[in-house]
């Protein structure tokens, strides 16, 4: 008979209050469990959007909201770059050597939620994402170059929207009464866990017609309403995110040869962007992680700092379970004594005992923690793209077990004192 | 086998002073010895087990169980010796609630030897007549059968001497003598010395040796406690 069984002995003896004392530290695990799987899910699901190529090449201004807008299709474009630049830095000599290839990106408007983007067959054949992935059509085509009034839905895009291969997207200016045109769903892509899920991708050409036309349509309108026409059109135009006067794309994505990437080069075509006037480049991967840790790492040790402190909360639940029981057994105590165990025998198995209750609850945690997660993973999914596995463990959880052990160990080093401590011919004496 | 020489124990009172316990210049047992121990209530006689045990250290003189001298070894040591050499049953048998019969015969030999023989366990508790009753807890026994376990786990490390506390005291008549028969048997099979405290004339009178603590014990009567 080994002391983890004379420990676990008297466990059972206290079973309700050990059940909920179990209880109240797997409610603490499972939330550190918890915060650790979402924290992996955001890292995830932040770092994909950026990976596939190596800059992001856009107006000067934020690097932030150029990521933001390009990557994550949120907030506004920082505005327009020439597209020129694009094929400056696609095929001209200056970038030749280094750029395997860009794609351009224009950034419209919303449908149902989604953003809508403007860009070349080639994102989804010459662009991979996440571990080099190639990107894959669930039903369907990807669009052609020669027809410019077709789109390609990202999968949450399709699934929310409901729009099926051969049905119309329309509206896609911004709602303008001139905005006759519908572009037809000839593709939708397969789930990739990426922003790119989030999106209704059309044909560039197709794009730029549209809001060229609704540029001008909207300008003739205006200068039918405002004799004056003394207002900055261009200004207020540019509030709507339109930045489409003339040929100008948003941004450009940018993929440099690997062996050039690795020789450092990446940062060379950055530079020779940024030194000119009208363009600024990016390394996504970079920005990301430094918001990433700005905003959610730092939200992350306060969601884990509070996680911790319900954990230790439940380890002290413990140390309240064994002390307040202390009582109760020095008898019992005196009698292993007297049977001949020394008082670190004893000292120990109470020590055992706060452990094998801190695993337990740790274990039960780990389950309930992973279990829910598994539970709200179709959820997870959904808002996320990121598709959490039961067994998907975090690094950190590795220091849960040890950290539980040495907490417990610190939690029942009062009650194990106590029962070091205890007079054993004065409690033999007591009757049990 | 053992010797106390000059045990003197007093207990601190509440006002400081001392309250003088045993004072016993000589006390002796043979190996394999079965004698009674009896004396009024209060007279020292568990605190008298207490020291023999090493549960307890006497202010001065000297307990010996063959060449070892228990008051000159250290608690760890002592603790170790106890668990070894001598085995204790109590007046309320003293069993651990949460574990079987067979297990709080084993615990006794994890906290010897670390290393449980549960053959000896089985065997001691079918000696005693508890063959069927091995997987049950303190509370599923009777009386007497909770006091057969506490007999089995005091043998289980086979002591050279057994202290028994009034063994008989909480058990029904019926089965007194039946307790009694068990222990003095088992240790006669194990060559066990046995020292037995009882109040009962009938238990110390079938005895070969009855000693009574007033007379051994030089503290004056009305003093003791315990």
């Amino acid at each position: 008979m080994s002391l983890w069984k004379v420990a676990w002995r008297s466990i059972q003896q206290r079973a309700l209050v050990s059940l909920l004392t179990v209880i109240s530290m797997a409610l603490g695990v499972a939330l550190v469990v918890a915060v650790l799987v979402v924290y992996g899910v955001v890292y995830q699901s932040f770092h994909r959007g950026g990976e596939g190529y190596d800059l992001i090449v856009g107006a000067k201004g934020g690097r932030e909201q150029l990521v933001l807008n390009t990557v994550f299709y949120l907030s506004q474009p920082v505005g327009n770059i020439p597209y020129s630049l694009y094929e400056d830095v696609k095929e001209g000599s200056r970038f030749g050597a280094d750029v395997e290839t860009a794609i351009p990106v224009c950034m419209g408007h919303t449908y149902q939620g989604f953003r809508v983007v403007g860009t070349v067959p080639e994102m989804f054949t010459e662009l991979k994402y996440r571990n080099n992935e190639r990107y894959q059509f669930a039903k369907g085509r990807n669009f052609k170059a020669d027809q410019p009034f077709e789109a390609v839905l990202g999968a949450a895009a399709a699934s929310r929207t409901q729009l099926q291969i051969g049905e119309a997207v329309r509206n896609i200016a911004g709602g303008s009464h001139t905005d006759r045109a519908e572009f037809k769903v000839v593709g939708i892509l397969a789930p990739t866990g990426t922003p790119v899920d989030h999106a209704v991708y059309v044909n560039m050409r197709g794009f730029q017609e549209i809001h060229h036309g609704a540029a001008a349509a909207e300008h003739a309108e205006r200068a039918d309403h405002d004799e004056g026409g003394k207002h900055d059109e261009k200004a207020k135009h540019d509030e709507h995110g339109d930045h489409d006067h003339g040929n100008e794309i948003t941004a450009m994505l940018v993929c440099i040869y690997p062996d050039r990437a690795n020789a450092g080069r990446t940062d060379v075509v950055a530079r020779m962007v940024n030194d000119s006037r009208v363009a600024q480049a990016v390394v996504p991967a970079r920005v990301i992680a430094d918001m990433f840790e700005g905003v959610v790492g730092k939200l992350q040790w306060v969601l884990l700092g509070m996680a911790v402190v319900t954990v230790v909360e439940a380890g002290i639940g413990i140390m309240v379970s064994i002390y307040n029981s202390m009582s109760d057994r020095r008898h019992e105590i005196a009698v292993m004594r007297a049977l001949g165990a020394s008082r670190f025998t004893v000292m120990m198995v109470i020590l055992m005992e706060s452990i094998l209750l801190a695993l337990m609850g740790g274990a039960i945690g780990l389950l309930l923690g992973h279990g829910v997660i598994w539970a709200c993973s179709p959820l997870i999914a959904e808002w996320t793209g990121v598709v959490v596995d039961m067994l998907q463990f975090q690094l950190m959880e590795l220091v849960l077990i040890p950290g539980l052990v040495v907490l417990a160990s610190a939690v029942g080093y009062l009650p194990a004192v106590a029962a070091y401590r205890t007079d054993v011919a004065k409690s033999l004496i007591t009757t049990p | 086998m053992l010797l106390l020489k000059d045990v003197k124990k007093s207990f601190r009172q509440p006002d400081g002073t001392a309250l003088p316990v045993l004072d016993i210049p000589e006390f002796r047992v043979a190996a394999g010895e079965q004698m009674v121990m009896v004396g009024r209530s209060g007279c020292g006689k568990t605190t008298l087990l207490h020291i023999i045990a090493g549960i307890g250290r006497p202010d001065s003189g000297k307990v010996r169980l063959d060449d070892w001298d228990l008051t000159l070894l250290p608690e760890a040591e002592r603790d170790r010796f106890r668990a070894e050499r001598i085995g204790y049953v109590f007046q309320t048998f003293n069993l651990l609630a949460g574990f079987t019969a067979l297990e709080n015969v084993l615990v006794a030999m994890r906290f010897a030897r670390g290393r449980p023989d549960k053959a000896r366990a089985r065997n001691l508790l079918n000696r005693v007549g508890l063959s069927h009753r091995i997987t049950h807890r303190p509370a599923q026994l009777s009386v007497g059968e909770q006091q057969r376990v506490a007999v089995a786990r005091a043998l289980a490390n086979k002591p050279q001497l057994l202290l028994a506390d009034e063994p008989t005291a909480n058990v029904d008549a019926g089965h007194q003598q039946q307790i009694l028969d068990l222990i003095r048997e088992t240790c006669r099979e194990e060559n066990v010395a046995l020292i037995m405290v009882t109040h009962s004339n009938d238990v110390a009178v079938q005895f070969p040796r009855m000693d009574h603590l007033e007379d051994i014990n030089h503290v004056a009567v009305g003093a003791a406690i315990g």
